[in-house]
């Protein structure tokens, strides 16, 4: 029984990797670059939720949406002034730029907020359902659920509908595609934007279960989901939830098993296995080299 | 002629760098706040130019250096708490132990990670950095969390100096003349193109390793001189926070700039000393540092406007409009590229 807790735990875990995960791999998939800032993200929308529920006293589907909003509006600043006049630069100098821009929010939080943790009440109410003789908490629950329906409406909107083919297309090859007329700086925004918002979803979720949020609650996670989404296959919509989802199983798997703290440390040998193995990930499609 | 002159010079200046410290310190006219900094500012320097040889020279970002650091400063402060024999011997042999254990790491993480670029091979690292954190912290004989205590310090700030200084200047030496020799020439031609430097028959594993395995060298070199200033270490001091300060001070001396890492990690060991009531904004400072430099680097008109200041400085050297000429070239076989 505890071990289909523990499976439980880490189908808790995974579906906030998960969500993350598909921001990273998203922007990857269209920026082809590695938003470092991502995970802090993450801190901003606790924060955001925080505050709003907290001190502004709204009601918790409203701070919710304001978190949401707040944290798509930070992904299309951010990318509008630091990523884009970069977008020609080498790798190197792009993802320098995207850890300065993940330093500024934490030090921006830590001097807004200060060090200390921030109790946030979780937005979920729900009584624990019971299987059997187990117990499936409120949070898990939800989070579980949020993230199976968020990961349907994604999948649904870039392959139906003409927005979410042009950031397809744009992935593909971004000369290509502006001759087609697909407007390439709209799409990455709107691409940074459901990124950002699906990581306010994922800080909220996450503040939920553990109930504190801090300046630095969003980089080891945010870390973790870019291991997530390599694991994956990173620039795979579908790789990045699977990816999310076993990592957050052997996270607490070991976690349960074998040790509390060289959990971290297997998280991320999982990664240099999966790079050394496989460096497309589980789902990845190799891309072939031009000189 | 002209060259020796220029070493004579160079040295020259080293000697007289060091006999102004000393003799600071010696009259007491430098606080005992600032004696205090003179060790982490030579351990900052030896860092950066270290991690300049990758980031700078080599071109690949790695995010583990403060891992790096870590194992040489536990590898040679084991060594020097379990050893006894007289300081002369026993300080070299621990500054060795350290830096080899650190670049036998290089080797085991290099060879695997190598074979990765760009931010796959910053993401290894980074992860490399935490496993080595997670792992010392779990390891009993290490102190764990606690820290590894009882290491001996330097017996006085002017010896503390003159041990940084000298492992300093080797350091610097030994780089410099890297990259100025045939093996640096190709690290560079590395960075400026992998498949180009390939197909000439340049050996790209091999270089690669070599210039990660001599900054983990000095990383390891640099933690075994940090361990013996405190005479603890912690092992959360090596985290992601402190590679990404190493990192700043090399982005804002200029990367592939080695008297610019020099001077940089004196900047910002100094500031925030300097300007006490800073302290709070010191990490947002350094996030605009690093924002702000990559956007002008890339920034045409302040590329040029640059070379222009470079060119009044130096009037002998290149004429202002040839290296303007030379910034528009280079951007323009970088949009070829890109519409390649």
């Amino acid at each position: 029984m505890e071990f289909i807790e523990q499976l439980i735990n880490g189908l808790n875990l995974g579906s906030i990797y998960a969500l993350m995960a598909l921001g990273y791999t998203m922007v990857y998939g269209i920026a082809k670059m590695l938003n470092f800032a991502h995970g802090d993200i993450i801190m901003v929308g606790a924060y955001t939720l925080s505050v709003a529920m907290a001190t502004l006293k709204f009601p918790p589907a409203l701070a919710i949406i304001v978190s949401m909003a707040v944290c798509s509006l930070l992904g299309i600043v951010v990318e509008k002034i630091a990523y884009k006049p970069l977008r020609n630069a080498s790798p190197l100098t792009v993802l320098i730029t995207a850890i300065g821009v993940s330093y500024f929010l934490q030090s921006l939080a830590l001097l807004i907020f200060g060090s200390n943790q921030r109790k946030v009440d979780s937005v979920i109410n729900m009584n624990p359902i019971k299987l059997g003789s187990i117990e499936l908490t409120g949070e898990s629950a939800v989070t579980i659920g949020v993230t199976v329906i968020i990961m349907i409406c994604l999948t649904l909107f870039i392959n139906k509908t003409k927005t979410g083919r042009a950031m397809l297309a744009v992935s593909e090859d971004k000369g290509a595609a502006q001759l087609m007329g697909v407007n390439v700086n709209k799409t990455i925004s709107i691409t940074f934007a459901i990124g950002s918002a699906l990581a306010a979803v994922a800080g909220v979720l996450f503040t939920s279960s553990y109930g504190f949020v801090g300046p630095y609650t969003g980089s080891l996670p945010g870390i973790k989901a870019f291991v997530a989404a390599v694991l994956g296959g990173i620039g795979s919509v579908p790789g990045a939830m699977l990816g999310g989802i076993l990592l957050g199983i052997i996270e607490s798997l070991s976690k349960a098993y074998i040790s509390t703290q060289l959990a971290d440390a297997i998280v991320f040998g999982v990664l240099i296995v999966v790079l050394l193995v496989k460096p497309t990930g589980l789902l990845g499609k190799k891309r072939m080299e031009k000189v | 002629m002209k060259k020796h002159l220029k070493k004579i010079i160079s040295v020259g200046i080293v000697l007289a760098v060091y006999a102004l410290v000393i003799i600071l310190v010696q009259t007491g006219a430098l606080s005992r706040h600032y004696q205090s900094l003179l060790v982490p500012i030579g351990i900052n320097v030896i860092l950066a130019v270290s991690l300049n040889l990758t980031v700078g020279f080599l071109g690949e970002l790695t995010l583990g250096h403060a891992g790096f650091m870590s194992v040489g400063a536990y590898a040679g402060c084991l060594f020097s708490i379990y050893c006894d024999l007289p300081t002369v011997i026993e300080f070299p042999l621990a500054l060795i132990i350290g830096g080899v254990t650190a670049a036998v790491f290089g080797v085991i993480i290099g060879i695997p990670a190598l074979r990765l670029k760009g931010d796959y091979l910053a993401i290894v690292t980074l992860a490399f950095g935490e496993i080595i954190r997670s792992v010392i912290t779990n390891l009993d004989f290490l102190g764990g969390a606690g820290g590894l205590k009882g290491i001996a310090k330097y017996k006085s700030t002017a010896s503390a100096f003159t041990t940084v200084f000298v492992v300093l200047v080797i350091t610097v030496v030994v780089i410099r003349n890297l990259v100025k020799s045939r093996h640096g020439r190709a690290i560079c031609s590395i960075r400026d193109n992998v498949i180009a430097s390939e197909s000439v028959g340049i050996n790209v594993v091999f270089y690669k390793l070599l210039a990660f395995v001599m900054a983990a060298f000095f990383a390891g070199v640099a933690g075994v001189l940090y361990g013996h200033n405190l005479g603890i270490l912690k092992p959360n001091t090596f985290d992601f926070n402190k590679s990404i300060e190493i990192l700043v001070i090399v982005v804002l001396g200029g990367m592939g700039s080695i008297t610019g890492s020099i001077i940089s990690a004196i900047v910002i060991t100094l500031l925030p000393e300097v300007l006490r009531g800073l302290d709070d904004y010191r990490l947002l400072i350094y996030a605009v540092v690093l924002i702000a430099m990559m956007l002008l680097n890339n920034n045409p008109k302040f590329t040029a406007f640059k070379e222009n200041i470079k060119a009044k400085l130096r009037p002998g050297k290149k004429s202002a409009a040839e290296s303007v000429n030379a910034t528009v070239n280079v951007s323009e076989t970088a949009a070829e590229k890109e519409a390649e």
